[in-house]
């Protein structure tokens, strides 16, 4: 095969492609001897200072226990168990996190630009203090200083002497559904199937006929609707475990630990403010053109915020939102500051301290930690695509 | 965070260092002092007092390997450690020894690549509640909130004696003991639990002390002592017997005030503990005269007791069975001949 800036002379040394080819191929076995001495020699200190290795340690009895676990765990579960709740905890606590502060953010962004002078100065002066203050900090004061001062079980506060407040937590009723619940979430996820059919139906006679469709009320009464009837139909009943102060605690309900709220607290406001931001600039990197255009099509006001504004500022919005979604999850681990039973406090904490097994968990914890900041790339990068300016 | 670093420096101490132990004396002498690894605050055992001074029965036992390896007490820094730091900071050479309030087991010691020099305190684990609940038992605990410290052998025996009694618990772990403190001052959880010793010294720390009170029930043994690297066995020696030194000085009757009245002392015993005769110094590659130096500049194991923890402190712990073995407690030390 003749290369157009091949050597006249012929010589392979000369021929630049062969050559690259060579310099990488010397590049990858470097760094192949290198991970492989780094792995080796590891291997040997630790074994030459009687430190245990391996994994094996995963299913040895944890012994300890943990205050929430989503899933069943007391101490006779293992150490691969105890990595689990800790991935869950991080979980629930970061997606509910990311769900809270995009609705704050987006809220106190619109709210940023809003031409009342009352609110926009709110949502500058929530802003400049959220996202100056460092989130230890603010966790240390939702953990301490609000939380910390509840009153004690006995004096609880109480609504309808159903949902407790104090010191320990927020005490709820769990609602308790009889078999027939199944039919109704079915039926919830069937309805969403109509929708999506509803509204491809509705967009296609919008383009054939001009005539707009009401699909959102229309969704929100099918939703209510089909699984209301379902519910009645199949006769399920629903009854609520109600908390009740027995002995030191509540006991029944569901219990919102002080810690978790804290955290969340934490982690939403302050994430919350940085997004007000991003979304602040995304909406203003729309040109003026664009609204005085759209004015001039007859839009309304809502359409105009609908079809024209958000989906040009979300282009702006997405990829700085991403980076914030990946803060939030790694600010997470600080919860080990409060005894939230995060993955950092449980298993780089505890686990790490009885079992010894320090460079196999770390390694894991980062492990996960890279898997799901990389998770929550793809998805939102998956998203930007949709949302991307498709040029003709 | 500071976890993390530590777990990072010994990962990469781990990976980077040739496979030869780099002898710590020789490192500490080269140095001129030694790092030693206490808790972050523990009344009685480590904890800093008006002057910022290091003071406790831990820091003691630090002080005494001071003394024999460089014949001056002070020559220590004191790196304060959480429960959960406390191993890879040993076991990455970040501290030299570690004095800590820790616990020995079998799996520490195994396990983790360490070795254990003795025991200067043992302790037994108890729980404290507020006075309020009227409890009276450990055994009424059942549902109750606990406050443990994480990465503790408490926080294991805690699980072990409720599932034993079948009682059930919610433990919030706390990475050090104030946290904890704090949090059963707050409220937050009805039960402290932790060695029966701490549990008198953190009750100092509280706003009304008078209104907790420590349960009966001892669940647990727990023999503290200070904690070296494994494969070093000229410094795990010198550790081992400088404790040796306190507790055989006390049962000898040497003290501070008298040390140096007892070089005099026609006793071979004292004559071989102080280094008139014999050469128990040159065995352990340290100064002949380096029990000497631990009694006069620390005291024997009793003074160090009674000064940091017992009638001369704020605790007022009895010496129950940390007395000599010859009234009626445990301390015994092998025979320094």
């Amino acid at each position: 095969m003749k290369t157009p800036n091949q050597d006249p002379s012929g010589k392979l040394w000369n021929d630049p492609v062969f050559r690259g080819r060579v310099f990488q191929a010397v590049v990858l076995l470097a760094v192949i001897a290198f991970f492989a001495f780094i792995i080796n020699n590891t291997l040997n200190n630790l074994d030459a200072r009687g430190i245990s290795t391996g994994f094996g340690f995963l299913s040895q009895e944890a012994g300890f226990g943990i205050i929430q676990s989503l899933i069943e765990y007391n101490e006779t579960h293992t150490y691969g168990r105890t990595f689990v709740v800790g991935i869950l905890n991080t979980l629930l606590v970061s997606l509910v996190g990311i769900f809270l502060a995009t609705i704050v953010g987006f809220l106190v962004g619109i709210g940023r630009l809003s031409s009342n002078w009352l609110i926009s100065r709110l949502a500058a002066i929530y802003i400049e203090t959220f996202r100056n203050i460092p989130l230890l900090l603010q966790i240390f004061f939702w953990y301490f200083a609000v939380l910390g001062v509840m009153p004690h079980p006995r004096q609880s506060m109480s609504w309808g002497e159903a949902v407790f407040l104090n010191v320990r937590g927020l005490y709820i009723p769990d609602p308790q559904f009889s078999e027939g619940i199944g039919f109704v979430v079915a039926s919830i996820f069937i309805t969403f199937g109509i929708i999506w059919f509803l509204k491809r139906w509705a967009h296609k006679r919008q383009d054939d006929t001009g005539q707009q469709f009401p699909v959102f009320w229309t969704s929100i009464g099918l939703l209510i609707a089909i699984p209301g009837l379902v519910y009645l139909v199949s006769g399920t009943t629903l009854t609520w475990d109600i908390p009740e102060l027995r002995g030191f605690n509540f006991k029944g309900g569901i219990t919102i630990l002080p810690e978790f709220t804290a955290l969340l607290l934490a982690l939403t406001i302050y994430t919350a403010a940085f997004i007000a931001e991003i979304v602040r600039a995304g909406i203003q990197s729309v040109p003026k053109g664009q609204l005085e255009a759209s004015r001039a099509l007859g839009l309304k006001n809502s359409q105009m915020l609908r079809l024209v504004v958000i989906p040009q500022a979300m282009r702006v919005i997405i990829p700085p939102l991403t980076s914030q979604y990946l803060n939030l999850t790694k600010n997470s681990s600080l919860a080990t500051a409060i005894g939230y039973p995060d993955l950092v406090a449980i298993f780089a904490g505890t686990t790490l301290n009885q079992s010894g097994q320090a460079i196999e968990i770390i390694f894991m914890v980062m492990a996960v930690y890279l898997t799901i900041s990389l998770t929550i790339s793809l998805i939102m990068n998956i998203y930007n695509k949709r949302m991307a300016l498709v040029e003709r | 965070m500071k976890k993390i670093l530590s777990t990072a420096i010994v990962s990469t101490s781990l990976m980077m260092a040739a496979s030869t132990q780099a002898g710590t004396l020789e490192d500490v002498k080269s140095k001129g002092f030694m790092n030693c690894g206490v808790s972050t605050g523990l009344p009685g055992f480590s904890n800093t007092d008006d002057k910022g001074e290091w003071k406790g029965i831990d820091v003691d036992t630090c002080r005494a390997v001071a003394a024999a390896v460089f014949g001056d007490a002070s020559k220590v820094k004191y790196v304060p450690l959480t429960a959960k730091e406390r191993f890879t900071a040993l076991q990455s050479g970040e501290v030299d020894l570690l004095s800590r309030n820790t616990t020995w087991t079998l799996t520490r010691d195994a396990g983790l690549g360490l070795n254990f020099a003795g025991v200067n305190y043992y302790d037994g684990q108890g729980f404290m509640v507020s006075k309020k609940i009227g409890v009276k038992s450990a055994l009424e605990l059942d549902g109750a909130t606990v406050c443990v410290q994480a990465g503790t052998t408490t926080e294991l025996n805690l699980a072990d004696y409720f599932r034993a009694n079948k009682m059930s618990y919610k433990p919030i772990t706390f990475d050090t003991s104030d946290q904890t403190a704090s949090a059963f001052d707050n409220g937050r959880c009805d039960v402290l639990t932790s060695d029966q010793s701490q549990l008198y010294a953190l009750r100092i720390k509280l706003k009304t002390p008078a209104d907790a009170v420590v349960l009966p029930e001892v669940i647990s043994k727990e023999p503290l002592g200070p904690v070296v690297r494994q494969g070093d066995d000229e410094w795990f020696n010198i550790a081992k017997w400088s404790l040796n030194a306190m507790i055989t000085a006390e049962e000898l009757g040497v003290s501070q005030a008298n040390v140096d009245d007892m070089t005099k002392s026609t006793n071979p015993n004292i004559q071989r503990l102080l280094g008139v005769t014999g050469e128990m110094g040159g065995k352990l590659k340290v100064g002949n005269d380096w029990a000497y130096n631990i009694v006069k500049q620390v005291g024997n194991y009793g003074e160090v007791f009674e000064r940091n923890v017992g009638a001369g402190s704020p605790l007022k712990i009895q010496r129950g069975i940390n007395a000599q073995w010859n009234k009626g407690g445990f301390l015994y030390s092998p025979p320094i001949r």
